[in-house]
């Protein structure tokens, strides 16, 4: 855990209540909604359908107990009893009031939580690995990273009025969990021949109307030069990204269109200047932050207790187990993914008593901590493989332990129509079909990892172009009407999906989907080929004969 | 922010209404004839065509303290006179999400 | 619009010349960029002071072989969303050692202010009378910055480290 000190505190009070007098011009009229659009949009506020939207910062996927309870609060006292968990280790909530948002971030506050630049055209919450710091075979924990550039970029200077938002991830494992390749930045934690430590440092990667997998800019910049880096970066993004066109303002386009050696030119000449200035961290700033975050003492445990033995018998616990528990650094000791897929649920939603009873659990099976990850899931990073019996009995009751981690109904999706007022199509009813659809675990189990990512809207929430099979709503005619694309993924081989032909319309996706499954199922070569692997050795027609001989 | 009253030619193609989000709140509303906002869509002012809709707009964007985001939406009225949301986006701004809210445990 | 200088509501100097105005004979000038560029002996060797409004799209590194002659530069916010002139305002101050009257144009708002003066700007055509008088509190709302800039406020990385050295705790 990164615990804030009395600096940290200060600014997010300070941001708290410059807010609560901007909001008190608002209502007075003293601000123009042109006005003040732009400063709420800077504090996480957006206009949805039904009322204003509200999105909060999880910075880099970590939250103690404590604050999981403020977010509860707020749910509870403030919106309609829920929150929503987004693909940016952020909360939403849906139904917040304007005039009590001010009291609402000063509660947060209190817990050192904000909603600072989870929106507008600023550097958004920079993410990670949800594993940080436990998963095995990590270079370092990368939140120590995300919180100096979190730090940096919060409320600068130079950069809170960029063409477009700009969003940052980081890795530190080989395997990709934070999907790095579809972000402005993505940082990829390595060390040179030497030893040092320093970072992969890719450019222009996103989705949206005009998809791009990042590409690498620098092979290696060392770890007290980031900041410098990062800066230059966005120096010449601030000054030649397009701002005449909304669709063609991200970094993306600029690296595009300029190609990426041009670009990369420009950066280095711009990081000459600048990487010997005061952006430049020495050793003892680094420790500074690295020895504020906290990890638990962990007990000297047997890698099988007699308490996961036992429980092995039971089949529940198995198909669960097998699903939601990964390997933890020190032995002895789980990370626990908690599904927030349940059958027939909106992906990502989390009442506020499931909050509540997570934060209890947390404090009793994972030393206070707990995780988002940007599969709308939560996980608890710390738990003794003797409490995996104990923790599942306990989620099971909170409808928590949907044993479907990676699988076919672990599905992304964006809010869609039924909340956002950009969409088109709805996601999340799509959503909940299809986990009724594939709600038979066997089945699920059977086809094993496939993930599936939906967006209502061209803008791409819901990651469509990067999942297994991508679904994307449009409007024709006043239909809602889906395309779909298979082959996507967003790991370490990030890769666009491949349309499969004409959109269909709502009723019939989930059977588009049944399609597609049993088309991979018949072709694949052995169980162990998994859908993505079938779909790069056989292409789409195949899929896309099946799906469409009958339509 | 190009004022909606410029972005393009205002044309409806049958009974509209105006509506937008209600400043302190966020509600979603609608235009009275009353030169007011209502929760009520029942309550909405009727304009039948691109004149009545553009004058409309134009006073419901004056308001910019009591609602934000204003837009001439499509209704349909029903034979018993019934004021109804012309399509799904409308519909759901009036009655809701269309999927379950997460169970209460 | 009322001028902000030095924390306090001023009188404005300049008089502002279009491209094509005819030249004042004595008074300071604000003159644009072009104009300026094309005129610069001419205009330098007048008796009132000279400064340029500078476009957000324009190259700032241009303005350098005159920087010790021009007494202001103003920089333009054509609107408040386009953050432009923030990176010119930077290189200004902090690569091109800019010690002269740096100001903001165009939409100035209440909520820019402390960005601007992190930037470097020191005087501002403020939009708004209310903002302009707003302005000694504005500038007074954070006392905490992340992000080291040319305006020499400490950083919170560069407190954290002296709090650690005076108390001692260097561990």
């Amino acid at each position: 855990m990164y615990a804030y000190d009395e600096i940290d505190r200060t600014l997010v009070n300070e941001r708290v209540s410059e807010f609560r007098d901007q909001v008190k011009r608002r209502l007075s009229g003293e601000l123009t909604e042109d006005e003040f659009k732009i400063l709420r949009l800077q504090n996480g506020v957006y206009l949805q359908l039904h009322a204003y939207m509200f999105r909060v910062a999880i910075p880099y996927g970590t939250l103690a107990t404590n604050q999981m309870r403020a977010l509860a609060h707020v749910a509870r006292k403030y919106d309609r009893g829920y929150g929503h968990f987004t693909t940016r280790q952020n909360i939403q909530f849906n139904w917040i009031k304007l005039a009590e948002l001010p009291d609402a971030l000063a509660d947060l506050a209190k817990v050192g939580i904000h909603a600072m630049q989870t929106s507008g055209n600023n550097m958004r919450n920079v993410t990670s690995d949800q594993w940080a710091g436990v998963a095995p075979g990590e270079i370092e924990d990368p939140r120590i990273w995300s919180e100096l550039i979190r730090q940096h970029t919060t409320l600068h200077p130079e950069f809170s009025f960029l063409p477009r938002k700009f969003k940052i991830a980081i890795t530190a494992s080989d395997h990709d969990r934070a999907a790095i390749r579809i972000h402005d930045i993505g940082l990829r934690l390595i060390k040179n021949e030497r030893g040092e430590t320093g970072f992969e440092v890719l450019v222009g990667g996103g989705l949206g109307r005009t998809p791009f997998i990042a590409k690498t800019i620098k092979h290696f910049v060392h770890g007290r030069d980031i900041l410098s880096y990062i800066e230059a970066i966005l120096r010449v993004y601030n000054q030649y990204g397009r701002r005449d066109n909304i669709y063609k303002a991200r970094i993306k386009i600029l690296v595009h269109e300029l190609g990426i050696e041009k670009f990369s030119r420009e950066v280095e000449d711009e990081w000459q200047q600048i990487r010997n200035s005061s952006l430049q961290l020495d050793d003892e700033m680094i420790e500074d932050i690295r020895s504020r975050f906290t990890y638990p003492a962990y007990e000297k445990l047997p890698h099988m207790p007699d308490e996961l033995r036992q429980a092995a018998a039971d089949p529940d616990f198995e198909a669960w187990r097998k699903n939601s528990v990964a390997p933890h650094k020190v032995q002895g000791y789980s990370i626990v993914t908690i599904s927030l897929k349940p059958t027939g649920g909106p992906p990502g939603d989390a009442t506020a008593e499931q909050m509540d009873a997570l934060a209890d659990l947390a404090d009793k099976y994972s030393f206070g901590e707990i995780r988002v990850g940007h599969e709308q899931n939560l996980a608890l990073p710390h738990v003794a493989k003797r409490d995996l019996p104990a923790l599942w009995k306990a989620l099971d009751k909170l409808g928590l332990a949907t044993p479907n981690v990676n699988l076919i109904t672990d599905i992304i999706a964006c809010p869609g129509l039924d909340y956002c007022s950009l969409a088109n199509a709805r996601s999340i009813p799509i959503a909940q079909e299809l986990t009724r659809r594939f709600a038979n675990h066997e089945l699920a189990n059977l086809i094993g990892r496939l993930h599936i990512n939906i967006s209502g809207c061209i803008n791409a929430c819901g990651h469509h172009h990067v999942g297994h099979i991508g679904i994307l709503g449009v409007e024709k005619n006043g239909e809602e009407v889906y395309q779909i694309t298979i082959g996507g993924r967003a790991d370490e081989n990030a890769a666009l999906g491949t349309l499969i032909g004409p959109g269909v319309k709502f009723d019939e996706v989930a059977d588009v989907v049944e399609d597609i499954v049993e088309a991979y199922l018949a072709l694949r070569e052995r169980p162990e080929e998994l859908f993505m692997d079938t779909v790069k050795r056989l292409g789409v027609e195949p899929f896309k004969e099946r799906v469409y001989a009958t339509r | 922010m190009t004022s909606p009253l410029e972005q393009k030619k205002i044309r409806i193609a049958g009974p509209s209404v105006v509506t937008a989000n209600r400043t302190w709140d966020g509600i979603v509303v609608y235009r009275t004839a009353g030169k007011s906002w209502s929760a009520e869509l029942s309550e909405a002012a009727i304009v039948r065509n691109s004149d009545e809709a553009k004058a409309l707009l134009a006073e419901a964007v004056a308001d910019d303290v009591g609602a934000i985001g204003p837009y001439i939406a499509p209704v349909q009225i029903g034979d018993d006179g019934k004021v109804l949301p012309g399509n799904l986006r409308e519909q759901i701004r009036r009655t809701g999400v269309t999927i379950g809210q997460p169970a209460q445990i | 619009m009322p001028l902000v200088n030095g924390g306090k509501i001023v009188d404005d100097s300049f008089v502002k010349l279009a491209v094509d105005t005819p030249l004042p004979e004595g008074g300071d000038i604000l003159v644009p960029a072009e104009r300026f560029l094309g005129e610069a002996d001419v205009l330098l060797k007048r008796s009132g002071k000279v400064g340029v409004i500078w476009p957000n799209n324009r190259d700032i590194a241009e303005l350098v072989p005159y920087l010790g002659k021009i007494a202001a530069v103003a920089l333009v916010f054509p609107t408040f969303r386009d953050g432009r002139a923030y990176s010119q305002a930077r290189l200004l101050r902090e690569r091109y050692d800019y010690r002269g009257e740096l100001r903001a144009t165009g939409q100035v708002l209440r909520d820019q202010f402390v960005f601007m003066l992190r930037a470097g700007f020191d005087a501002f055509e403020v939009k708004k009378q209310a903002d302009a008088e707003a302005f000694m509190q504005t500038a007074k709302r954070y006392s905490v910055f992340y992000q080291p800039t040319g305006d020499g406020r400490i950083t919170a990385l560069h407190r954290r480290m002296q709090l650690r050295h005076s108390e001692g705790v260097g561990t």
